[in-house]
């Protein structure tokens, strides 16, 4: 039986993250250290701080897990892959694959916090839900901009500076979100800005489906 | 002549603009007093902006579709110059807000989704200085273009109206259009949107000439006797 290109991309990428276990538990090793560093720092701060330092943490794991999926393969392998599979199914394929990735990495970061750092939270079910949002926003952003940078002479640093400014807002609405589930407040218009957030990241979705193949055809 | 009657226009309608935001009467209203008149210099800055980066989105969408260097260089000088007019705009509202807020910088979401554009276009600069190829600069900065203006549409219009703003107009605040825009600020307020976004497309065209010009010169492969 055929299987769709689509899954087999996924599973292409799963298997290589699992062939070469190195790059993945360097992730993980850069988890912890960054939780544990943030620990040092701050030992277990309040509720709001810890909100905060949480989703920066997000940001960063994202930056260095999620910049792999494009720069991490050759860029001559690219050629070989345009002549197999159409672009959109490539990149929804990547971006799969970075969700996947980051939604396993940040429940790990979740659990380093809620150890390390106190756990705040009241509501884990309405958190470990924002968490999974805020997993894929910033996984189908940072997985477009990979392959930003990835054509741009794969430089990993451009990552940083365009997605800094682009995911400033996602973290914002992120982190309102899921002061609902740390503080037990009122918090009108919590739905809503639910709607705005799964808006954008349909939106990123789609303005990637529509960019990517100019971005990769030479 | 007959071609540059809008350039004749921008320069009076900037006059007018000048000396009747001055001069004419304006609404005596509590805090903002005679700071209303930023209205005629501040605002306009936004309106430019908006108009220039649809612009260079409207080129960069141009440039994807046909492949033409020369799309690409319009886009670039509609962007740049925009970002000129954000910063003037910024600028403009840090100094209005000092003395009506108190403080040129209050965390207004407004102002944030603003300076959050301002590095998202920051970026797009930094990403086309990164680029010595120009194929390779004109598509990825068109793509990324198009893909920051789709982002920053909703960031700047969307968000800052689901939390309270102190601009004026929101949150109970003084406002410009309900009320206090009255007949007198109109006919200096629409005169003066009209004239800063004509000097925006005249810079902006002034700065693709001069593109325009290097991009010939760059691809001549006749004999140059100047030189």
């Amino acid at each position: 039986m055929q299987k769709s290109p689509l899954l087999t991309l996924i599973y292409k990428d799963l298997l290589t993250e699992w062939r070469q276990k190195h790059t993945f538990f360097g992730v993980l090793l850069y988890v912890g250290a960054t939780v544990f560093m943030v620990y040092m720092m701050s030992g277990q701060p309040e509720a709001k701080i810890w909100n905060a330092l949480f989703w920066i943490t997000q940001l960063f794991i994202a930056v260095n897990s999620i910049a792999k999926s494009f720069l991490q393969e050759h860029p001559n392998r690219f050629r070989y892959y345009y002549t197999l599979v159409k672009p959109t199914h490539f990149l929804i394929a990547k971006m799969t694959y970075s969700t996947l990735l980051m939604l396993l990495v940040s429940s790990i970061s979740l659990l380093l916090f809620n150890i390390m750092l106190g756990a705040p939270i009241h509501q884990l079910g309405v958190f470990i839900g924002v968490t999974a949002v805020g997993s894929i926003s910033l996984s189908v952003m940072f997985t477009f901009l990979s392959a930003i940078a990835a054509r741009a002479q794969n430089n990993a640093s451009l990552i940083a500076i365009l997605g800094f400014p682009l995911v400033t807002p996602l973290l914002m609405i992120l982190s309102k979100l899921a002061v609902k589930a740390i503080v037990p407040v009122y918090q009108p218009g919590w739905w809503k800005l639910l709607l705005v957030l799964s808006a954008l990241d349909i939106l990123i979705i789609i303005l990637g489906v529509i960019l990517f193949p100019f971005l990769w055809q030479e | 002549m007959r071609k540059s009657w809008w350039k004749v226009a921008c320069v009076l309608l900037l006059a007018y603009a000048l000396i009747g935001g001055l001069l004419m009467p304006v609404p005596a209203r509590h805090i903002l007093n005679e700071t209303i008149r930023n209205l005629y210099y501040h605002v306009p800055m936004w309106f430019t902006m908006i108009i220039l980066f649809a612009a260079g989105f409207g080129y960069s969408i141009a440039y994807l579709s046909s492949n033409k260097l020369e799309h690409d260089i319009y886009a670039a000088g509609f962007t740049k110059v925009g970002i000129v007019f954000s910063i003037l705009g910024m600028l403009t509202g840090m100094e209005w807000a000092e003395y009506t807020w108190g403080e040129p910088w209050s965390n207004d979401p407004k102002q944030l989704g603003t300076a959050i554009s301002m590095l998202i276009y920051f970026a797009y600069l930094i990403l086309r200085g990164g680029l010595s190829d120009e194929e390779k600069r004109a598509k990825i900065g068109a793509v990324y273009n198009i893909f920051a203006f789709a982002l920053m549409i909703p960031l700047i219009w969307v968000l800052p109206r689901m939390v309270d703003s102190l601009h004026p107009g929101n949150g109970g605040n003084p406002a410009f259009n309900q009320y206090d825009l009255n007949s007198n600020m109109r006919i200096v307020f629409y005169p003066a949107v009209i004239g800063w976004i004509l000097l925006g497309v005249w810079v902006s065209s002034l700065k693709i000439r001069i593109d325009l010009i290097q991009h010939k010169r760059d691809n001549d492969f006749s004999i140059n006797t100047n030189s």
